[in-house]
């Protein structure tokens, strides 16, 4: 164990232990722009529910996602020799990629048209998958490996992962979107088929034997009716380069002749982290590592007056002190000392705040904006008119294990350890505040704590390689709790505005949405989008985002048939709490207003819940899902709401949601009980019915989709941060609670396999209907309607009386 | 220079150099080099730092050297490896109880400290002895399924 020497205060004050590193970089980093966007609307036609987000930044399209029928150049002889595999790290044992060399050269960019930048394989028969996508915790890894498994006909446990290194994997653009398999698994199964191709082809050549005859078991190609004449994949091209250019048209596996993918593979790094391997981000050490703290403002907007280092002269060892604008830090050779430092140093800021205040937000976000235009065409025939009002609040993603990130920069260049969703992006934006050119700066992906969006990931690699430029070492920074709730971008504050209208034969007239929502995409496309570059900057513009929409517009739109639409989304000017993607997007709020606003119509034409959608459905997958849910559940049909009058009120609710109107469908059906006294909802019990497609692990998909439900239910139940004028005043586990282990629903799961249809994500979609399905189920328990989440036990009981 | 506390992790005994303030986690983690034990809030709050302290389940976050020098303490690794896997290992392993994975370690330290003093306990004891560890991405029902199974269940 090593520690520095104990200092006296003299020493320190003579500046051998505190160095207030402060130099500029103004003009290095892009401002953030702090022109408001103005609110936009449009109508679309009748009929064609569209949404008018014009400026509508979506994750939909995340970066580039190279297939290989489609080049993305450079052309594949750019790239330097591949390398043995063996040098390649085992794929849980993140912290070994250390040792692996730069000697394997740098593979990276996107010369996605070859396949050897996807695979390489190894005279030892071990496949090495180079991914762009990464894994955050979702399963993925394993996933992308059954597909290539599936593809070249290599066993599962032949394959090794590496994902997200600038370095070795190709670019394709951030994991993010619920894309992974949709995009990059049709990629990689493409570049498989084409491999299996070449290797058939080599095979074909040295064994002497028409391609009719060869057959291939277990990476082995063998020649029918001939057994004694084989060869190996390692022996065909091990660690050669296939030389190949993907043509796009080696032809792929039919689903009936899968033997992996449609299996539950267990997780590839469960072994790992279930006993203490090296798996996240927060693992990683390197010789000479130091331990790096950042001081986030007082609050939002605030600016860096002064430092006063005499304050930490009490301390009985070093520290430095690096600050740059309002950017400041701590690094120490020990980690609890860099938060012993950080909390004790003095520091006096200036500035900031002037939020909303909180009661007042969703007003607020509705601001100027409104307008809810021509509701006539939309109500025409209605006998009964309704118009609600729905908001979704900021909330946190929360992860458990706090943002982190190791830097190794030196003056010739930086390697960073990120749990970030882009390493391409990330090293764009960390070349920007490091001043470095792109190609000296390498990002490699190392797993975090579950993301579930954009958090403090990026943030914390840009805080980790300014604290290692000003000290010349490795610094690991790590994120407080209270940083982590507080600093991390949020899901955005929504509000949706409908009107709607019921015939006299019980179906919809017409619908009317509209929703006001800050922007859902602020990931660091430039360093101005990470923190430490507003706050190197200045810091004025530090922690609030501007402009709106991006990822806002997400299912606005529904998925029925009405016979008269009106779509709108309207983007506020700034938001005051700095907001970027959070699992869904604005696909939870809309689908919480769009599925809870059915239900009210569905109660004004009397008619039961899932009745009354399957009367407005026409899609057969979505009147499949809505159908297996109801049907698993048990669902009775009647019109909500029970008019049991029992206490606790017992109720049930159904929501359907069809993710981003072209992928994923899912229905959920909730039973809650409510305590009439209190107000108190608790979810029994949930069942989810869930279409994507192709199935590629049946265990791995149910768990996805669990976890959707458990932790959409915890944001529908309990979940919103707060603030004062200045700041986030929900900073930890009390002031931000999620649900826990005795208030976690019962969850079932009903996949329905359609192996005909190409594989969608899953890694939100059962989100969608589960806040709606909840509050129907209040609705249906009790009579009352609740319209803003968190659905609080205050809100249930002012609802109730 | 502070004087060494001896402490005694997984059965071996280790002469920490930290300040006795410094919170028992930095130096399982720092100086012993362990994974299992992780940071989540340093509050007590979340229980992703748990470890046992002469078999009782504490927050390593919030608990000081000097205060865990008085019973053996064990982590994650200490209740098995890879290759011989401790049951609630076993058991998570065949439930595929875990998403990111990083609260699972203190979930399997303080199941195990539930099984220790309730060999055979019901869904309601379980979520009981867990409700002080979060999860985030819904593996609950997973995890409880395994640890029901780790008790031969």
């Amino acid at each position: 164990m090593r520690r520095p020497a104990r200092l006296t205060r003299r020493q320190l004050l003579k500046g051998t232990g505190i160095l207030v590193v402060g130099f500029s970089l103004a003009g290095c980093v892009d401002r953030p722009s702090s022109v408001a966007q103005p609110a936009r609307a449009m109508t679309p036609t009748a009929r064609t529910p569209a949404t008018a987000m014009a400026q509508g930044v979506t994750e939909q399209a995340p970066g580039p996602a190279p297939t290989p029928a489609q080049p993305a150049a450079p052309p594949a002889t750019a790239l330097p020799p591949v390398a043995a595999p063996a040098a390649v790290a085992a794929p849980t044992a993140a912290p070994s990629r250390l040792s692996a060399p730069p000697a394997l050269g740098r593979r990276g960019a996107s010369a996605a048209s070859s396949i050897d930048s996807w695979l390489v394989i190894g005279r030892d028969e071990l496949v090495t998958v180079f991914s762009g996508k990464v894994e955050l915790g979702t399963g993925v890894r394993t996933a992308l490996a059954q597909i290539v498994a599936e593809e070249l006909d290599v066993p599962v446990d032949q394959i090794r992962m590496e994902m997200g290194d600038t370095d070795r994997t190709p670019d394709q653009g951030y994991t993010a979107g619920s894309k992974t398999i949709q995009t990059a698994g049709v990629a990689l199964r493409q570049a498989s088929a084409e491999a299996r191709q070449a290797l058939l082809e080599l095979a074909s050549s040295r064994l002497g034997a028409q391609l009719g005859q060869l057959q291939i078991q277990a990476g082995v190609v063998t020649v029918q009716g001939d057994p004694s004449k084989r060869a190996s994949y390692g022996e065909l091209i091990g660690d050669q380069r296939f030389e190949r250019q993907a043509t796009g048209r080696a032809p792929v596996k039919r689903p009936e002749q899968h033997t992996v993918v449609g299996t539950s593979v267990p997780r590839i790094d469960l072994p790992g982290k279930l006993t203490g391997a090296a798996s996240f981000v927060h693992d990683i050490r390197l010789p000479e590592m130091m331990h790096g703290r950042v001081i986030h403002p007082s609050g939002i907007g605030a600016t860096l007056l002064s430092v006063d280092e005499t304050s930490l002269a009490s301390l009985p060892w070093s520290v430095r002190i690096v600050r740059q604008g309002s950017f400041l830090g701590i690094v120490a050779e020990r980690e609890e000392q860099a938060i012993q430092a950080a909390r004790t140093l003095a520091v006096t800021w200036t500035g900031g705040g002037g939020l909303p205040p909180f009661e007042r937000l969703h007003e607020q976000l509705r601001g100027q904006s409104g307008g809810t235009g021509d509701l006539e065409a939309a109500m025409r025939g209605a006998v009964t008119r309704l118009s609600a009002t729905y908001t979704w609040p900021y909330q946190a993603h929360a992860s458990i294990g706090p943002s982190c990130a190791v830097a190794d920069v030196r003056p010739d260049g930086a390697t960073v350890w990120s749990a970030t969703q882009g390493v391409y992006q990330l090293r764009g934006a960390l070349s920007q505040l490091l001043r470095m050119p792109a190609e000296q700066v390498r990002v490699i992906h190392v797993e975090g704590s579950g993301c579930y969006g954009h958090n403090g990931a990026d943030d914390a690699a840009a805080a980790a390689v300014l604290l290692s430029r000003a000290v010349m070492r490795p610094v690991r920074v790590q994120w407080s709790r209270q940083d982590e709730h507080a600093w991390a971008p949020h899901g955005p504050a929504m509000r949706m505005e409908l009107h709607g209208g019921v015939g006299a034969n019980g179906t919809v007239t017409g619908w009317d949405f509209s929703v006001w929502t800050p922007t859902h995409s602020s990931r660091p496309g430039g360093a101005a989008n990470l923190l430490a570059g507003q706050l190197v900057d200045g810091g004025g513009g530090a922690g609030r985002s501007g402009g709106g929409g991006g990822g806002g517009e997400r299912n606005a739109r529904h998925d029925y048939t009405f016979p008269s639409n009106r779509v709108r989304g309207h983007a506020p000017g700034a938001s005051p709490l700095r907001t970027s993607a959070f699992r869904g997007l604005g696909a939870p709020a809309n689908a919480f207003a769009n599925e809870s606003f059915v239900d009210e119509l569905a109660a004004a034409a009397g008619a039961d819940p899932v009745a009354f959608r399957l009367r407005h459905l026409s899609d057969p997958r979505s009147i499949a899902v809505v159908q297996a849910a109801a049907e698993r559940f048990g669902w009775q049909p009647r019109p909500s709401p029970s008019q049991s009058g029992s206490d606790p009120a017992v109720g049930r609710g159904i929501a359907f949601s069809r993710y981003e109107n072209a992928n994923a469908y899912v229905a959920a059906c909730a039973e809650v009980e409510v305590d009439r006294g209190s107000g108190a909802v608790r979810v029994r019990r949930l069942v989810a019915a869930h279409d994507c497609g192709l199935i590629v692990n049946p265990d791995g998909l149910t768990n996805q989709v669990e976890g959707n439900l458990i932790q959409a239910t915890s944001r529908a139940l309990k979940e919103q941060v707060t603030f004062d004028d200045a700041r986030v005043t929900s900073t930890d586990w009390r002031g931000y609670p999620i649900l826990t282990f005795t208030e976690v629903p019962d969850v079932e799961v009903v996949l329905l396999n359609r192996s005909d249809q190409p594989p969608v994500g899953a890694g939100e979609p059962a989100t969608l209907p589960v806040a709606p399905a909840i509050a129907n189920a209040i609705f249906d328990a009790t009579g009352a309607r609740v319209r803003a989440v968190p659905l609080t036990p205050e809100r249930v009981k002012a609802a109730l009386s | 220079m502070a004087d060494a506390t001896r402490i005694t992790v997984n059965g071996a005994a280790h002469d920490a150099l930290a300040e006795p303030d410094t919170p028992l986690l930095y130096v399982l983690r720092n100086d012993l080099g362990l994974n299992g034990p992780r940071f989540g809030c340093g509050l007590a709050q979340c229980g992703a730092c748990t470890v046992l302290l002469g078999g009782k389940p504490i927050r390593s976050c919030v608990t000081p050297l000097s205060a865990a020098a008085s019973a053996p303490i064990t982590t994650l690794e200490g209740l098995g490896t890879a290759e011989h896997l401790h049951p609630l290992q076993r058991a998570f392993l065949d439930e595929q109880a875990g998403q990111c994975g990083y609260c699972i370690p203190g979930i399997i330290m303080s199941a195990a400290a539930l099984l220790a003093n309730q060999p055979a306990p019901t869904d309601a004891q379980i979520r009981e002895a867990l409700n002080g560890n979060l999860c985030r991405c819904g593996s609950h029902t997973r995890i409880v399924r395994a640890v029901k199974r780790a008790a031969g269940q």
